[in-house]
């Protein structure tokens, strides 16, 4: 499950960004895959209708790597309970 | 020589205040207009606070029909301009009406009448919008509106550059009384964007303060958006002392730049190339400028830049001159914001009395200037900034001379 949260959130991100899967990884940072704070709003939206969840501006100010991401999605997801389900498109 | 421009009447419609009057009196004491939001639902958003313009009844201004025909952001713009108007005391001839110009600033224009039905079409399912909605809709709404009201057959257009536009209306209305195209201009801008889709969009750029809007603070958390309207009345000053009509200062200069950079991320340079085109137009060294209202919006990005071009532009004399943010009293009314901060920086100038930086709560190193925390105060300024720079990196700079 866990190992499958990241792979969707890095499915997200590279989607959103138009980057190559394969550039992805957990330890990137926002600099250095050059995304910007546009971007990042971009992506926590992205995230939000993938996992339904709302990311709060708080927690979304302290994010700054792909690990951020996944350790705050994953927190969230289970706070709520809801294990990840994704929005019906 | 080069016609000198006055500012004759001006009008304001905002969450500070429903006249020139009454708003001055909030943005010298410092009074913020920031509250709950109370055009939607407890919870519906990740911020509850903005600055609503309250106790307005458009009852009061229009006849019923005519309301049909404007959106609340067209009303704002009619009724600053007929204060203005009012209060420049203007003699209308069929002449002076071919000869006068209406120059607009308006962001998202009536994007609150389109919102109401679209949830008509795709909430409600019904088949049909209103047949008013795309006139109502359009952002020159305002200064179509203007003209019809007041009879103004002259150049009249409206200008859309996001928070910079006002200061843009008001630079291009500048230019045509030098020019001579036109003998008098009504300017400024007008924005009316609580609707629950405008608001949602902006909560998912995440710039919004979770409270309140503390320019130049520490600890401040963004921008607070806020409603309303301010129409100058321009003239040559010349024609405007041979009137014998009160003067509230002039514009003196007018100064824009393109940051060509990010769409939402500020930048210096642009910011600074700018205040130093105003200036340069105005033909003053930055020394004779003693007091700037600021962009200063309370987000992160913006405040620490702004005071970083003002320090590159200024020099030393940074150390000497002013700097407030007035948003966190009427909040950040988008194309209408420079003309109210136009309006408050002319009456800081004719009343000798700085606005405060409202809400401010704790100095931040990155924001190193006297930006007047809580308190305004006396002082005599002959000349003074008011910035505006706008997303998608576009900036425009007034220089506001005292009369």
């Amino acid at each position: 499950m866990s190992e499958d949260l990241t792979e969707r959130i890095l499915d997200v991100i590279a989607a959103t960004q138009k980057l190559p899967r394969d550039k992805l990884s957990i330890d990137r940072s926002f600099a250095e895959l050059e995304i910007d704070s546009m971007d990042g709003v971009n992506i926590l939206f992205a995230l939000e209708n993938e996992f339904n969840i709302t990311i709060p501006d708080e927690q979304a100010k302290s994010i700054r790597s792909l690990r951020d991401i996944v350790d705050g999605v994953r927190g969230l997801i289970e706070g709520s309970g809801q294990e990840g389900v994704a929005l019906p498109s | 020589m080069r016609q000198r421009v006055a500012v004759t009447g001006v009008g304001v419609i905002s969450a500070a205040g429903l006249s020139s009057g009454t708003f001055w009196e909030s943005v010298r004491a410092g009074r913020s207009a920031i509250a709950p939001l109370q055009c939607v639902e407890p919870g519906a958003l990740r911020f509850a606070h903005g600055a609503e313009v309250r106790g307005f009844d458009p009852l009061a201004h229009f006849e019923p029909k005519q309301i049909d025909f404007l959106d609340r952001f067209a009303q704002f713009a009619v009724v600053a301009a007929r204060e203005a108007v009012r209060d420049a005391g203007i003699a209308w001839t069929p002449e002076l009406r071919g000869r006068t110009a209406i120059v607009t600033g308006s962001c998202v224009g009536g994007q609150s009448s389109e919102d109401s039905e679209f949830v008509e079409l795709y909430k409600k399912n019904r088949p049909r919008v209103h047949p008013l909605t795309v006139a109502r809709v359009m952002a020159n709404a305002g200064a179509s509106h203007i003209s019809m009201d007041l009879g103004v057959t002259g150049p009249c257009f409206t200008v859309s550059t996001a928070c910079s536009s006002a200061n843009h209306a008001i630079g291009h209305a500048l230019w045509m009384l030098r020019s001579g195209v036109a003998d008098l201009a009504i300017t400024g801008g007008s924005e009316a964007p609580f609707s629950l889709g405008h608001l949602k969009a902006w909560e998912a750029m995440r710039v919004v303060s979770p409270d309140t809007c503390r320019p130049f603070s520490r600890d401040r958390k963004g921008m607070i958006l806020g409603e309303g309207a301010a129409m100058l009345v321009l003239e040559p000053l010349e024609r405007a002392r041979a009137r014998g009509v009160r003067i509230y200062g002039e514009v003196s200069g007018f100064g824009m730049s393109a940051d060509a950079h990010h769409l939402t991320q500020p930048a210096k340079d642009g910011a600074l190339r700018a205040m130093a085109a105003a200036l340069e137009d105005a033909g003053v060294p930055p020394e004779a400028v003693g007091y700037i209202n600021a962009h200063g919006t309370g987000t992160s990005a913006n405040d620490a830049t702004e005071c970083a071009a003002i320090r590159e532009v200024f020099g030393a004399h940074g150390d000497r001159l002013a700097v407030s943010s007035t948003k966190a009293i009427h909040g950040h009314a988008l194309g209408a914001a420079g003309a109210l901060e136009a309006v408050a920086t002319l009456l800081a100038l004719r009343d000798g009395f700085l606005p405060p930086t409202a809400n401010f709560s704790a100095a931040d190193p990155e924001c190193d200037l006297d930006v007047i925390p809580n308190q305004g105060r006396a002082a005599e300024v002959e000349y003074a900034l008011s910035n505006s720079f706008a997303f998608g990196g576009l900036n425009a700079v007034l220089v506001l001379r005292k009369a």
